[in-house]
Formats: C-alpha cells, structure tokens, sequence
C-alpha cells in the first residue's frame, strides 16, 4: 500500500526512490548525450576545443603578457590541469541550474524522483571529460611529466568537483522553479566564481595564512587536488578537507531545500 | 490483496489564483515583499487575504479492484487535479489517499518524447519516463511498434514523422504499461477516428483484463462504453459517484437545465413560434441523454406557441449533423405528410425514429419551423442557430452479438449478404 499525504517530513530525503528509478537516470543521461552530439556540428570536437582554446588564450595573457607564476611547470598544461575539472564543473551547474524549467513537460505530467533530473543533467560532462582528459595525457607525454600513482585519486576528485556542481545546482534548480532570475544569475556566478578559484592563475599567490580559509571554496581543493594529483605540485593536505567538509554540507543542505520544494515544482512550474 | 484498490479521504487542493496569474515570481519582488512585511506587521496590516481557490474541496471515495471509474466534469472542475494528485505529480493540500498496487497513469500522450531521437530511441526512453523497466520494454518492443504501425519508419528521427504517426507511436508505448491501477486524462482526443477507435478498444481490453482504471474524459461515448462506474467534479466538489449510465445522464441533464441554449441564441424566422427545447426520450417516455445505434429514439422538441393562428399549418424538422457541422439527414414532419395545427400555447412535438441509422460519435442537432408551406416554399417562422449536442454510443447493430461496429462514416445499414451462386 502506498499512501500519498499532506504532511512533509523534510529530513526524509527518500533515496531509495530514487535507487528504483537508476534506469530513467541512465536514460536521459543518454538522451542528453546522444542529442547533443546528433545536432552539433563539431560533435565531439566541442569537448576537446572548450578547454584547448581556453588554454590557448590563458596561456598568452596569463602566462605570456603577465607572467603569472607556475610553479615551474609550463603554463598551458599548469592551466589545462585546471581547466578539465572546471569545464566540467561549470557544465554541471548551468545544466543543472536550468535542468528543472528544461523538463516542464516532464514535471507537471509524470511522476518520479525530481532529483533524477539534476543528476541526469550532471552526468553527461563526465563524457566531455574522458575526452578532454586523452588529450591531457598526450600533453604531458610532450611535456615530459610521468604518470604517478597520485593518479588513482582523480576518480574522488571527479566525485568532488561533480558533488560541488550537484550541491549548488540543486539549490539552484529549485529556486528557478520560482523564481526565474535564477536563468540570468547563473553564466554571472560561473564568471565571478571562476576568478575565485586558481584555474589561470596560481595558488602560491594567496599569502599561506588565507590558504585554508580559501578551501571554503570546494573548488579550490579539485583543482589543487588535480594539480596535485597529475603534475606533482605542492601539498594540498589541509584544503582538501576543508573543501570535502563544505561540499558535504552544501550538498546535504541542497539536498533537503530540493526535497521541500519538490512538492510544489508541478503546481509552480 | 484487499478488495479496495484506491481510497481517498478528504482529499482538498489549494491554489493561489494570483499565482497563476503572475505565474513566476522574480526575486526582486520577493525580497521587496518580505523586507516590507515588518514595517506592515508594525502599522497593524495584516498580510493582504491571498485569492485560493480549492481546486478539490474535501473528496473522498473508494474504487474497487478491477472497476473502471470515469471522472467526468466540466473544464475546472477538478478532475486533472484529481488525477495528479493519484499520480503523485502533486500533493494534496488536505486529506489523503491509500493506493494498493503499482499506480501507471498517462496524462498526456508522448511525455518526453525527443524529436531529435529515432522511434526505436524514443520508445525506450518514453518507457523508461512512464515507469517501465528497460527488460520490461525490450520484451513489449514488438508489440509496441505492431501497435503503432510504424515499422518502416523505427530508425527515422521522429520530428520527420507525421503528427498521426508520432501519436501513434506515443500511445502504443504508453497502453503497454501495465499497472494494477491506470490513471488517464482525455488522451483519447488524439489521432485519427479510425486510431481512436483502437485506443479505446486497447484501453477496454485494460479494463477487462480487471485492472483498475481511473478515466477522465470529456467524451461520454467513451466513458459509458469503458467505465461501469463514474464520479461527477463540480468546482472541486464530488456531487454524484454511481453506475457510470446514470451519472452520466445527470452531468448531461444538468449542464443542459444550467444554460439551455435554445433562450439566449441568434434565430432566424417570424417568431410567431419558437422553439424552447430538444431533447431524446426512449419510446416508453424515459429521458435519455445518450443514444445507442440502431435502437428507437424520439426526439422531442418543446415549442412555446406565441402568435399562430389555429389554422396555420406547421411543420417541425430537425436535422442532424456530424461534430464537424456537415449535415447528414434532415426530417420535416410534411415529409411524412404531417402538419400541425391549432397548437396549444406550449408543449412538446415528438418524432420517433424505429432505429437510429447512426454509428457511435458525437452529433449536433439543429431545429427548425416552417408553416403552410414546405421548407423552401414555406413561411420560415423560428430556426434557431443553436447546434444541440448528441452522444451516439455503438451496441449490436447487425445482430452477431458483438459490437463490432464501425466508425467509418457517420451512417450504418444493414444488408443481407446472400450466399454465393454459380451466376
């Protein structure tokens, strides 16, 4: 027997609900891929161009026209390091930003786990990615940069940098349900909050005693854990948990605002 | 299993009608309203009263395992808020509902279907939205695209499909979901009569099968063939739940007692006569507001009697046209021979039809009055413009003992299909 009622119980988050619908999740994580890539020109090609041509341009103002400091490695794969996990954060969270009001027709005529629709539209930057990552390896074969075991963390860093993007985008999601500024805040933040984290410029810029306040920016721990983690940088010990820290109470508050907004999404959407 | 299948207690709806006016907030407003709201709380205002409305007000009933149950109302009435609220894509307000057994329910043909998507694409993911499970679809995927009609077409994009075939293709996947409890909105109203026709046989089968079926349509032929029971919305409120025949006829008679069309409508003609109402009676005088094919019918037409002279020799007529306004007959009572004469000041004119030659659809009547003349020749004195609706269902017209009746075209005969001979 199941039992529809008024009444909310707000910590109730419910996720074996949504364990049950995986293979809608998988579905339109599919959707999104296979559409994108049917109605682009370029295809796949965006995925490696993004952060390429990014690179490019980091590297002639930042590297060539300032000369910001790189920890002595060269500034194009210094900044690629970075740019991978920030293109797929940004990805992730203007989709997941916008993901809800894109699935009206959804919401307001079937029924399922609303969060299957953030997570669905998260999932396809992983692809972009893998992609963008083959192109990495290649440069530090050029580079001369061996591989080291610190690798086998990237996997959590991903985790991180995906559980970031959900965390905000859920918060953010919901909130455009209602309010639809949320549409034009949304390419603002990711600006602004790019500049907040060292992905053109250098850690080692911050004086060492704000290094840890500067964690509160989850960001800033992928992408010095990547940097850490591919090229051998400095130590990222004590930001690294601070990041982990925010992310899990960002994402645990984004989960629950999520699920007490979730009743009205088809009355307001 | 219980013997009950849905239980609703109480249930009530609220909305906010400004919220629907004004349907997205922005955030600058909400920050002005609740920096304002101390200052207001100070000066004594109470927040101003938010306009509600309760969409569903306090209803409760309970279905039984195996009925189907038609939800029939008027625009507004609260039946698609009904059947939200079954389907979890809303919660109640107020009060609860106990479901037992898996809820499917198709609100709306083709949900999430991608245009960019091939059918073969599109019907995985349009499964997978409506609750099925990928082994579940690979195992109905044959029968889906039989259903559909769409084999050539399975690797085409569906934007390159015609609206008939992309709706075809949209119901065949969602009537192969298979619930214990179907809820559906009038997705019936889609594609071509001949498809409409298969739909509502798919959704009988459904029905017959002893699932449980929760039905809101606006086509009462539909309703009264697939449902034994019905529940009436008005404004929110449950106001009749029965046998699916008798409250069917009540929705009708009411609506038609509410805003007889016959007072405030555009006439042509002298007026000395004028015509007041229409409606259908079975030859032992019972009212009857839906008419099944080959049966006898009388059409009554009320008349109020204002300046015609006792001699004046009238005749009646009424004529019947399909939904789409296309006359099929007409009959004048001098067609037959018949004119009135020295009518009393009101009363009713009753013409009976042995069997009504029509197959199931919806119709619209028109009447019209001509005297001592006939209906080119004759003086016009009332017509009015008004199209009365009239709800045909189907039964056993050729006598087989099964309804197998056709929609094609608006009119059955019978013939007698003789045997073959060698000439």
């Amino acid at each position: 027997m199941f039992r529809i009622e008024s009444t909310r119980n707000s910590l109730a988050l419910n996720l074996g609900d949504l364990w049950r619908y995986r293979e809608l999740l998988f579905f339109l994580t599919w959707r999104d891929i296979k559409v994108r890539y049917k109605q682009t020109l370029l295809g796949v090609a965006w995925a490696v161009l993004q952060p390429l041509l990014t690179m490019v341009v980091f590297s002639v103002i930042f590297g060539q026209l300032a000369k910001l400091p790189s920890e002595g490695f060269p500034y194009p794969i210094f900044t690629y390091t970075a740019l991978l996990p920030w293109q797929l954060f940004a990805f992730a969270l203007n989709n997941s930003s916008n993901s809800l009001v894109g699935s009206q027709g959804l919401v307001s005529k079937v029924y399922f786990p609303r969060l299957v629709i953030p997570i669905a539209s998260v999932l396809p930057g992983l692809l972009d990615f893998a992609i963008s990552f083959v192109v990495l390896i290649g440069m530090m074969v050029y580079y001369h940069i061996p591989l080291s075991v610190r690798m086998l963390a990237l996997p959590l860093l991903l985790v991180l940098a995906v559980a970031t993007a959900l965390a905000v985008g859920l918060w953010l999601s919901a909130l455009n349900v209602e309010y639809r500024d949320v549409r034009y805040m949304v390419p603002f933040l990711t600006t602004f909050w790019q500049y907040a984290t060292p992905v053109a410029y250098s850690i080692t810029l911050i004086p060492g005693r704000w290094r840890l306040l500067y964690g509160l920016n989850p960001m800033t721990g992928v992408v010095e854990g990547f940097r850490w983690a591919l090229l051998g940088s400095g130590d990222i010990g004590g930001l690294i948990w601070v990041s982990l820290a925010i992310v899990c109470v960002l994402l645990f508050g984004g989960l629950v605002y999520f699920k007490r907004m979730e009743d009205t999404f088809a009355d307001v959407i | 299993m219980s013997e009950i299948a849905v239980r609703v207690e109480h249930l009530g709806k609220r909305y906010r009608i400004g919220a629907q006016q004004v349907p997205y907030k922005t955030l600058r407003e909400s920050v002005m309203a609740a920096t304002g709201a101390p200052l207001r709380w100070l000066r004594g205002e109470r927040s101003p009263a938010t306009n509600t409305l309760w969409a569903l007000d306090d209803v409760s009933f309970e279905v039984k395992h195996g009925e189907a149950v038609g939800i029939i109302g008027r625009n507004g009435a609260g039946k698609s808020t009904l059947l939200k609220i079954l389907s979890r894509i809303t919660k109640p307000t107020r009060g609860q509902v106990e479901l037992y057994g898996r809820v499917g329910s198709l609100l709306e043909v083709g949900t999430g279907f991608h245009p960019e998507l091939t059918g073969r694409e599109n019907i995985y993911l349009n499964g997978a939205i409506l609750g099925m499970r990928r082994a579940e679809i690979g195992r109905k995927f044959d029968e889906i695209v039989a259903f559909a009609e769409t084999e050539r077409f399975l690797d085409t994009p569906v934007k390159y499909y015609s609206s008939g075939m992309y709706v075809r293709l949209a119901f065949a996947v969602a009537a192969h979901l298979e619930p214990e409890i179907l809820l559906v909105d009038e997705v019936l109203a889609v594609g071509d009569a001949e498809f409409q026709k298969k739909c509502l046989g798919k959704m009988s089968d459904v029905a017959h099968e002893g699932r449980t079926v929760l039905f809101v349509s606006h086509n009462m032929t539909a309703i009264g063939i697939l449902c034994n029971h019905a529940l009436l919305l008005e404004k929110g409120l449950l106001t009749n739940i029965g046998k699916a025949h008798d409250v069917i006829s009540r929705y009708l008679s009411h609506n038609e007692s509410r805003a007889n069309p016959f007072v405030s409508c555009g006439r042509r003609g002298s007026g000395q006569l004028q015509i007041t109402s229409l409606h259908f009676e079975t030859n032992s005088g019972k009212r009857i507001d839906v008419l099944h094919s080959g049966q006898p019918v009388v059409f009554v037409i009320g008349y109020r009697n204002i300046a015609c002279k006792a001699h004046d020799r009238i005749s009646f007529s009424f004529s019947v046209h399909t939904s789409a306004e296309i006359g099929i007959f007409h009959l004048y009572s001098h067609f037959s021979g018949v004119y009135y004469s020295d009518l009393p000041e009101s009363g009713y004119i009753r013409c009976s039809v042995p069997e009504l030659p029509l197959s199931p659809n919806n119709y619209s009547v028109m009447c019209r009055v001509v005297m001592n003349g006939d209906q080119d020749t004759g003086e016009e004195v009332d017509w009015p413009q008004v199209y009365v609706p009239m709800t045909v269902t189907g039964t056993d017209f050729f006598g087989t003992g099964g309804s197998n009746l056709s929609s094609w075209g608006p009119v059955l005969i019978r013939g007698n299909w003789l045997p073959v001979s060698g000439n």
